[in-house]
């Protein structure tokens, strides 16, 4: 087989499998935090022992191995099309090796036909870039986070958040809020203030392409990110929605451009089984480096 | 840790309270959204199920053939409960079911069959698929496979010192609605 078809099934296996250096530093840091004789503790030492299980078995961290997502970095003149058939096929044989769940739905029919192919399925987000090689990024994103994402029009009035930075600040708390454990946490937040309600969520998404232990260039958002994250961390939602001091591992904040009439902030949740790799590829399509 | 074997009855479910750590062993169901519209809207259960006594695990399985052609669990964490809210009271009455395994906790309505009927809320921990499918010692049956696809079928399971946590019991006490209140309160101090 050729090899950009194996070295894309190498890396949904991986992703499936193996939870991120950055994420699993942040779930140790949350295990030692809670404390002694807690459920919550009980919780962070479980997640602690799935992670190192799914490594070993590698078999999915999570048995939702959720919406299937590339983002490709590509030189100008790339074969988009023929990437997207060959993922496609490379999804289609990791669903029969068990790396992915039968996950995708027919949303009229609600048949599941077992392949993780149809409309939207996977999704593919294409840049080009002036480097010479092609760059995959792979984020599996599992139902239960992504349905405690939120989007909001400000003015919110009641939550008294108006178009500035503190009113930010007001409904990415309250989608916190309202989430408590129902997203697996504890959560990262990917947030992107501005944008239209597609761009919005899409942007959001692509926060969590960002390394954990990374800092924002934008100041005011950096602020903002540490202020939010610390903050959810005195709610006391805790692992899983029991109680506890660890409700977020991070939160990543960008802002896109913006019509007058409008002002979205869409929030984006991601479990603690944080399922992102990604690996650059020579020209024959073999993988040169693992990104994260 | 207190130990629970299916059939359970209703008697040791009332003994059970929030913030109980339980180990599940015996016989529990998988179902998930499409098996409660279904049976909420009057459907029938398939013939060899028994709810009497048992629990409904809300989860999605990954589930394979191995060389021997026997099904095997290989992932198999809890599915988010709340969208089960508007069914659960009601199934777990129809049907005899002591106990439903999920995750993020479940709304008024449950919690209030809970009561009547002597039935608890069993919460695992979300996206330990791995740790949780160790626990999964076989698999019985399945129904409903080609109707609903392999993660919305009922899985027959034979698990084994299963872990949860109960959080909300019979007596009234959600840890869910509770943690939800305080976490309200401190927001509100921090705005």
């Amino acid at each position: 087989m050729e090899p950009l078809f194996e070295s894309l099934i190498e890396i949904i296996r991986r992703t499936s499998a193996e939870i991120p250096d950055d994420v699993q530093r942040g779930i140790l840091a949350a295990l030692e935090n809670e404390k002694q004789d807690t459920i919550a503790k009980n919780a962070m030492e479980i997640i602690e022992r799935n992670i190192g299980l799914a490594k070993e078995k590698s078999q999915p961290l999570c048995q939702d191995t959720g919406s299937v997502l590339f983002y490709v970095d590509c030189p100008v003149g790339y074969d988009q099309m023929e990437f997207a058939d060959t993922a496609r096929a490379a999804v289609t044989e990791a669903t029969k090796r068990g790396f992915l769940r039968q996950n995708s739905v027919d949303s009229l029919t609600g048949k599941n036909d077992g392949t993780n192919i149809g409309p939207g399925s996977p999704t593919f987000h294409f840049h080009q870039t002036r480097e010479a090689n092609v760059t995959v990024r792979l984020v599996l994103k599992g139902g239960g986070c992504e349905n405690v994402g939120a989007q909001y029009s400000l003015p919110n009035i009641k939550l008294n958040a108006n178009r500035d930075l503190d009113g930010c600040r007001k409904v990415i708390l309250d989608a916190v809020q309202q989430a408590q454990g129902k997203g697996c946490g504890p959560g990262i937040l990917g947030v992107c203030i501005g944008g239209d309600r597609a761009t919005g969520y899409e942007l959001s998404k692509t926060q969590f392409l960002r390394n954990l232990d990374d800092e924002n260039e934008n100041a005011e958002l950096a602020a903002l990110e540490t202020d939010i994250h610390n903050t959810a961390n005195k709610l006391g939602i805790g692992p899983m929605g029991f109680g506890g001091n660890t409700t977020l591992l991070g939160v990543k904040i960008r802002a896109a451009n913006r019509v007058p009439a409008s002002y979205f902030v869409s929030v984006s949740y991601m479990c603690w089984a944080f399922r992102r790799h990604g690996a650059k590829l020579d020209g024959a399509g073999e993988i040169t480096e693992w990104i994260y | 840790m207190i130990e629970l074997t299916t059939p359970i009855s209703e008697e040791q479910i009332r003994a059970l309270k929030v913030g109980d750590s339980v180990a599940i062993s015996g016989v529990v169901y998988t179902g998930r959204d499409a098996v409660h519209k279904y049976l909420h809207e009057g459907g029938e259960l398939p013939e060899g199920v028994n709810l009497e006594g048992s629990i409904i695990y809300h989860c999605g399985p990954v589930v394979v053939k191995d060389d021997a052609g026997e099904w095997k669990v290989t992932a198999a964490g809890p599915t988010t409960s709340i969208r089960e809210e508007p069914y659960q009271a009601d199934i777990m009455k129809k049907f005899g079911v002591r106990g439903v395994i999920g995750k993020g906790g479940m709304g008024p309505k449950t919690l209030g069959g809970c009561a009547e009927n002597g039935g608890v809320y069993l919460h695992a921990i979300g996206g330990a698929a791995q740790v949780l499918a160790e626990h999964i010692a076989q698999v019985h049956n399945v129904y409903f496979l080609e109707e609903f696809g392999s993660p919305e079928a009922i899985w027959e399971l034979e698990v084994d010192q299963f872990p949860a946590v109960v959080t909300m019991d019979s007596h009234g006490r959600s840890l869910h609605a509770e943690v939800a209140e305080a976490s309200q309160t401190v927001l509100e101090q921090n705005l």
